[in-house]
């Protein structure tokens, strides 16, 4: 089939950069969307022009690395799908589709659909610690968890961090990521050590970082190719403000000295 | 912003559901409009209770609009760089207009007070008489046709406030989840749907 691309093209981090068309006759639907840019990006090697830069690595819809817009949707329309693993079936003949990459303060555009988001990494650093035995392996059963709260927690684990929400998200907020992420955790008993300290820290972080406020648009949930739900967003807030009267609770206990 | 909401929820349904008692006739909602004024009495000065509801609504929309305001500026700053092409997947009309829809809330606010509280730009304000004032203000067709506009506005901004609020104070739970859009859109209806009867009303000459 036929498609014409527009694909946002930029040299660097400070150069301009702006919509450069292209045009692919043949394109097979079994590719991935990935496959396709391959294609079109040894044509324009052979060409001797610069290939489109895109992040990827495993293909395979479970490291978070691939994503950018297509007509103006993360990761494109189909739900709960990675560019990596969005296949050309999808589209139609003829189709002009927008390539553009993740628009967001926090994530400085690197190169064409490149983005740096290591705001992410750094409201990761910020939870800190996990405190578990060290030496030998202990028994698979030892700590208890109950199925219900497992699934819970495998839902928000599954998150991959690929900053689909921020991009699709009108504020730029990155409350979904940051949900997933505490919400996993604090979810299960190997979490409850350090619960509160890091719900505190990693939303302080969330904060710090360029995102956007949150105002219920649920168009992250929308766009997630993990389907994490806006649940875990009001799970965080409310662990959030449940450690905000702890820490009173506690001032006032010690007398306010801490 | 939730609890500001909140308060302001709280102010609207008992300002709409007040307001119904222009269907008992002038006794009714003139004898209510008074007792506003002398709630707390004999303890309390005429007037006294009123103002410290008055302030504390004061207080929740300055609370309201500067959180507002804050949001939107983080929000705004933090696309760094336009879309070319945008296109929303999930979030409804009532989530994409609360910042216009708000500010034309709140344009419709100050008017009303203007308009029925101090009577600026009335034609024949009588300040005893609510029920007339509101008859005789009504019977003017482009103000009940911003009322009712207004109202409407009122309505998804209420849908997606109350169904927000649950998400920012976390009140989460499978137990309730499904009845929180349920929640959301009853109260709106209720409160859009008694504003809106008011003018409505005047206008087909049911109230006169
Ligand atoms: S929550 Fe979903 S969209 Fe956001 S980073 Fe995680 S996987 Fe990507
Ligand atoms: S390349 Fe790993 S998720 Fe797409």
């Amino acid at each position: 089939m036929r498609l014409t691309l527009r694909v946002w093209r930029q040299a660097g981090p400070s150069a301009p950069g702006r919509l450069v068309t292209y045009e692919l006759p043949d394109v097979s639907e079994h590719m991935s969307f990935l496959e396709m840019l391959d294609v079109l990006n040894e044509r324009l090697t052979e060409k001797g022009e610069e290939p489109i830069a895109f992040d990827h690595d495993c293909r395979e819809g479970i490291c978070g690395t691939c994503g950018f817009m297509i007509s103006g949707i993360a990761h494109g329309k189909m739900p709960a799908t990675t560019v990596c693993q969005l296949h050309m079936r999808h589209f139609r003949d003829g189709e002009e589709l927008v390539l553009e990459p993740w628009r967001s303060k926090a994530f400085p555009v690197l190169r064409d659909l490149v983005v740096d988001r290591g705001a992410f990494d750094r409201i990761i650093q910020a939870g800190g610690y996990v405190a578990v035995n060290t030496g030998t392996a202990q028994d698979a059963n030892a700590i208890p968890v109950a199925k219900a709260d497992a699934d819970v927690a495998m839902d928000a684990a599954s998150c991959i961090g690929c900053g689909a929400c921020v991009a699709q998200c009108p504020n730029g907020a990155a409350q979904l990521f940051t949900a997933a992420k505490v919400s996993q955790l604090a979810l299960l008993p190997q979490g409850q050590p350090e619960r509160w300290q890091r719900v505190e820290r990693m939303v302080a972080q969330l904060e710090r970082e360029a995102f956007g406020s949150c105002t219920n648009y649920g168009e992250c949930e929308a766009v997630c190719p993990k389907g994490v739900s806006l649940d875990f967003i009001a799970m965080m807030n409310r662990d959030w403000l449940r450690n905000v009267f702890r820490v009173r609770r506690e001032s006032r206990a010690t007398g306010g000295a801490g | 912003m939730a609890v500001s909401g909140i308060v302001l929820f709280g102010f609207v349904v008992g300002h709409m559901f007040g307001n119904l008692k222009l269907y008992q006739g002038p006794e009714a909602i003139n004898v209510y409009a008074e007792h506003l004024r002398t709630m707390g009495e004999p303890i309390l000065p005429r007037n006294a209770l009123l103002w410290v509801v008055r302030a504390v609504l004061l207080a929740a929309v300055g609370v309201h609009l500067w959180s507002a305001w804050t949001t939107t500026r983080q929000s705004w700053a933090a696309r760094g760089g336009r879309y070319e092409v945008w296109t929303p997947v999930q979030a409804d009309y009532a989530a994409r207009t609360m910042r216009w829809g708000g500010v034309l809330i709140a344009l419709f606010v100050a008017f009303h007070i203007a308009d029925l509280t101090f009577g600026t730009g009335h034609p024949q304000f009588a300040p005893a008489d609510v029920y007339s004032n509101v008859v005789r203000g009504f019977q003017r067709v482009p103000v009940a046709a911003f009322y009712m506009a207004a109202n409407v506005a009122l309505g998804f901004h209420l849908y997606h406030g109350l169904w927000s609020l649950f998400q920012s104070l976390g009140w989460n739970n499978p137990t309730f989840n499904h009845w929180r859009r349920t929640f959301a859109t009853a109260f709106a209806c209720i409160v859009a749907a008694g504003n809106v009867s008011f003018p409505i009303s005047v206008l087909m000459g049911w109230v006169k």
